[in-house]
């Protein structure tokens, strides 16, 4: 194994876990950092640069930061990094003057994107402030897309969104509520728009055709369409006994609602155990506090029917085989059961649609009927035009469609610039010592031992009388005085200069994680396990060093689990080691260089 | 000197010892010596030693006197007994205590200071009368607590930090070991834990006075150049003559050694040290080819290191030459400890 080279940008963006797995790329420990100190409003700008929508995120996020957190392996539970963003989003003052002067005299490029949900909403925060003139197109008369219709307000209130929409809204946006696009060949020839962005969604719930499907329909929802008929008010109620069928979050905004237009009896009907569930575990939760009951194990099998209208499903009781990786290698029915309904929820998956797309408009379709997209320019075939969020590739999560919509405005705006998309900006890390004298820090490096605080919610006998009652409360003062100690500071840097080391092993005595070995150099495979403790996690990168001066050794640093405490420099008598923050330079579409 | 204490985290498949301890259970106090000392490598070494062969916290006696290395026996293994006695006066202190119980593992650490001037007397003698310990020096070549001046181990030539050479013989711990007697005579580096921790093991178990010469840089009074006591000048001139393994007693010797290369001296609980010659000429086992072996070098200029010297010494062991009772004294009986005022009168009856 070579040494290695820490100066490609990736290296140490690497090494920040939570970094890494956010798709925006959002610095989480300089934000968690900023809230420690109390500077909301910086931490809140961190994110905003990346994520745009902290306030909603901080809420709602799918979170891939959390189950990276470098701390989830050092201990049991990570960093609880999403309700540390509410925190900034909560307590924030005026930023709007802080965000990028919107320039007056315009660059004579006309933008339009379709639907104002996230991406397209992204897409013009960041045009906006280099001349552009974006257009919304919005089917219903309230911007936000499935942030607003498809997530209740008991854990997305409205003034959340209203406020972070609004903010882009105001650069100039000219956003048109209330009009639907039905035709893009028209929007082509008829708009004057130099780009197209489509950010329209996956709106189309998946169907369940079961026998008695049609005959029950009065009491058969679609889960999304069902969501955003309460989102506008125009279902107030629901059955005695609900069944919804499906496990993603869907279905946890499903039941959760359910129980909110009164129902009494909820019951979630998986077809695989637990294990296979798609909700994240976090919702599981929510939904299983408030009472209601996930049966697993439950295929459906037929509406059932008195006299025209719906009294139950018929499910097939299922029996799964594992292998020893816990895969599912065979299943059979092992019998049927009857569940009583009043109402059924459908929350078995979405999909895109495009009926509104001629489809001989140079936008080549692929087999599944859904436009080819470019994944890093998100320009479809026909030139100028562009998808993003779930429009792209299908269902993700509001944090996708938030990248997807910056690297979308970076393509739109070298097309504008009549530059080839291709030619994306190039990533950069800067890195600068935090050392400030002797055993002087400028980062909070002593570990706390802390364990993950619990967000307060609402109770129980209050959180149901409204449907608007936001569930969860946010972190009180001291929890998140605590919360952000935990954090471990993985983007300040253990640094290595091989050519200063002298070989005194006070690094590696002094490690607490015994993430350091001074060996012979070898391949990375066999290196692997002659260090000092097992390096077995291969998706955590060794740090293998150059050459050392005396004994030709080499110094290796397993990523794993280094707590960054910090140790290994403030022992190392000549600062061969050394901490140093990394700036992760993920450029947007402003960072181009004309 | 480090401020931030080490946090009490560990790594999560850090490896049990045959008492279920981790090698962190044996850690201690945090240190308070200079970054990047010699000293703290050891304290790193006897630590891994000590989980290595699953000491007893509780069964191990750690002994010091005065200076930067008598510090260290507060930064491992906490829950061992500890005593920091008078400057150089650790070997009187560890007899006492190993007359009174022989059952414990006895580890004194001292500097070459405590050692080799102020303690020099006391040093030969708890050679002299074999002492079951483990005598550990950790060799600078200067007086680092008093900042900086040259030691008796300093080397003729060698340079202080402000320029000034050494022009007084050294005196060498090993060679006055041999010479005094001593069954188990070996030098390490701080910097070469794969040959300090397993000659720790042995002379723990060794049954009788063990002394582990390590040279340990200074990294703050004596580590530049010109000093023969620095990483860079320890790590181009020391050179390894014999490999020590320990081996304790349920392991096998697997590895297959050519004939006269690897010879092993059995220790008194069954566990081994093997010895492997890196240099065909050589005889560890044998005292006075060892003292001239390692003479001559020392006059060639080279830092010979390993396990010098090895062999049995059981039969002159302090316990066996006194004929000691086999149970620690807090263990005895009231009767057996004290005879009596009329076993008092008859013994004075003697002398009158």
């Amino acid at each position: 194994m070579t040494s290695t080279d820490t100066s490609h940008p990736d290296y140490f963006h690497k090494v920040v876990d939570c970094q890494w797995a956010c798709p925006a790329h959002t610095d989480v420990p300089e934000y968690i950092r900023l809230i420690a100190q109390g500077r909301f409003t910086d931490a809140y700008l961190v994110n905003r640069h990346s994520n745009v929508f902290p306030g909603i995120l901080g809420r709602v996020c799918d979170r891939p930061c959390e189950p990276a957190c470098r701390r989830g392996r050092v201990e049991e539970k990570p960093v609880a990094i999403c309700r540390l963003k509410r925190v900034a989003a909560d307590h924030k003052d005026e930023y709007r003057d802080r965000l990028p002067a919107i320039p007056t005299q315009k660059n004579g490029k006309k933008i339009a994107c379709i639907g104002a949900g996230c991406a397209s909403l992204t897409v013009a925060n960041d045009l906006m402030p280099l001349g552009y003139e974006v257009t919304i197109f919005e089917q219903f008369a309230t911007a936000g897309g499935l942030m607003r219709t498809n997530i209740p307000s008991f854990r997305l209130p409205a003034a959340v969104l209203d406020e972070e929409i609004g903010t882009i809204v105001d650069m100039g946006v000219d956003l048109r509520l209330g009009q639907r696009i039905d035709s893009l060949r028209a929007l082509l020839d008829e708009g004057g728009f130099d780009a197209v962005f489509v950010g329209s969604g996956a709106p189309k719930g998946k169907e369940l055709n079961i026998p008695g499907r049609n005959e029950a329909a009065a009491n058969v929802h679609i889960g999304i369409a069902w969501l955003e008929s309460i989102a506008f008010e125009h279902v107030q109620s629901v059955g005695k006994n609900v069944l919804i069928i499906g496990v993603g979050n869907t279905a946890m905004d499903c039941c959760r609602s359910a129980l909110r237009l009164g129902a009494q009896s909820v019951k979630v009907m998986a077809r695989k155990p637990r294990q296979f569930f798609k909700a994240s575990e976090w919702e599981l939760e929510d939904a299983e506090a408030e009472s209601v009951e996930i049966v697993i194990n439950r295929s459906p099998k037929s509406f059932v029917l008195d006299n025209g209208r719906l009294t139950g499903m018929l499910f097939e009781v299922m029996e799964y085989e594992l292998d020893a990786r816990g895969r599912i290698v065979a299943e059979r029915v092992a019998g049927e059961e009857f569940y009583p309904a009043d109402d059924v929820i459908l929350a078995i998956g979405q999909e895109n649609a495009f009926p509104w797309i001629e489809r001989n408009l140079g936008i080549e379709f692929d087999k599944w009927d859904v436009p080819k997209v470019d994944p890093v320019t998100f320009e479809s075939t026909r030139p100028g035009v562009f998808f993003g969020g779930d429009a792209a590739f299908g269902p993700k999560n509001i944090i996708w469609s938030v990248e997807h919509g910056h690297q979308a405005a970076i393509s739109i705006h070298l097309r504008c610039l009549g530059k080839p998309v291709s030619e994306r900006p190039p990533r950069g890390m800067n890195l600068q010592s935090r050392k400030m004298g002797m055993h002087e820090w400028s980062y909070a490096n002593d570990y706390s031992m802390t364990e993950r605080k619990l967000v307060p919610h609402v109770s129980l006998k209050e959180r149901f009388k409204k449907i608007n009652i936001e569930v969860e409360l946010g972190f009180t003062a001291e929890q998140a005085a605590a919360e952000v100690q935990r954090c471990l500071n993985c983007d300040v840097q253990t640094v290595f200069d091989a050519k200063l080391c002298i070989e005194c092993d006070a690094c590696i005595d002094i490690c607490p994680v015994d993430c350091l070995t001074m060996t012979a150099a070898g391949p990375e495979e066999e290196l692997r396990t002659r260090l000092k403790a097992p390096a077995t996690n291969v998706t955590q990168a060794l740090y293998v060093s150059d050459a050392l001066k005396f004994t030709q050794r080499v110094m290796v640093k397993d990523e794993d689990v280094c707590v960054h405490c910090g140790l290994c420099a403030e022992r190392c008598p000549t600062a061969a080691w050394d901490m140093q923050k990394s700036w992760v330079k993920w450029p947007h579409a402003a960072d181009h260089v004309v | 000197m480090t401020f931030i204490p080490k946090p009490k985290i560990s790594h999560p498949s850090l490896p049990r010892n045959e008492l279920g301890l981790t090698r962190r259970d044996y850690e201690g106090a945090l240190s308070t010596l200079c970054a990047g000392c010699g000293h703290d490598s050891i304290t790193a070494g006897i630590i891994e030693a000590c989980w290595g062969i699953s000491v007893r916290p509780e069964n191990l006696v750690k002994l010091s006197g005065i200076g930067c290395s008598s510090k260290t026996t507060a930064y491992f293994v906490s829950g061992g007994h500890g005593f920091n006695s008078v400057h150089g006066r650790m070997p009187s202190i560890a007899m006492g205590a190993n007359a009174a119980n022989r059952d414990l593992y006895y580890i004194g650490i001292s500097g070459d200071g405590d050692s080799l001037s102020i303690g020099l007397g006391q040093f030969c003698h708890a050679i002299r009368r074999n002492v079951n310990m483990l005598y550990i020096i950790e060799n600078n070549g200067v007086y680092g607590l008093t900042k900086g001046q040259f030691s008796a181990s300093a080397d003729i030539g060698s340079k202080a930090k402000k320029g000034e050479v050494n022009q007084q013989p050294p005196i060498d711990p090993v060679l006055l070991a041999m010479n005094l007697g001593a069954g188990f005579v070996a030098r390490s580096f701080s910097g070469d834990k794969a040959q300090l921790v397993p000659l720790i093991q042995a002379g723990l178990k060794y049954p009788g006075f063990a002394l582990i010469d390590v040279l340990s840089p200074c990294v703050t009074f004596n580590d530049h150049e010109g000093s023969t006591k620095s990483y860079a000048f320890t790590r181009e001139n020391y050179e390894p003559v014999v490999e020590a393994d320990f081996v304790p007693k349920q392991r096998e010797i697997t590895a297959d050694y050519a004939e006269g290369e690897a010879m092993s001296v059995m220790l008194h609980d069954g566990s081994r040290v093997l010895l492997r010659k890196l240099a065909a000429d050589y005889d560890p086992t044998d005292a006075h080819a060892s003292y001239d072996y390692v003479q001559q070098h020392i006059a060639q200029g080279e830092y010979l290191t390993g396990l010098l010297h090895c062999r049995p010494t059981v039969a002159t062991e302090f316990h066996a030459l006194n004929r000691t009772p086999e149970q620690p004294l807090n263990q005895l009986p009231f009767s057996a400890l004290n005879p009596g005022s009329r076993q008092l009168e008859k013994l004075m009856a003697r002398y009158r």
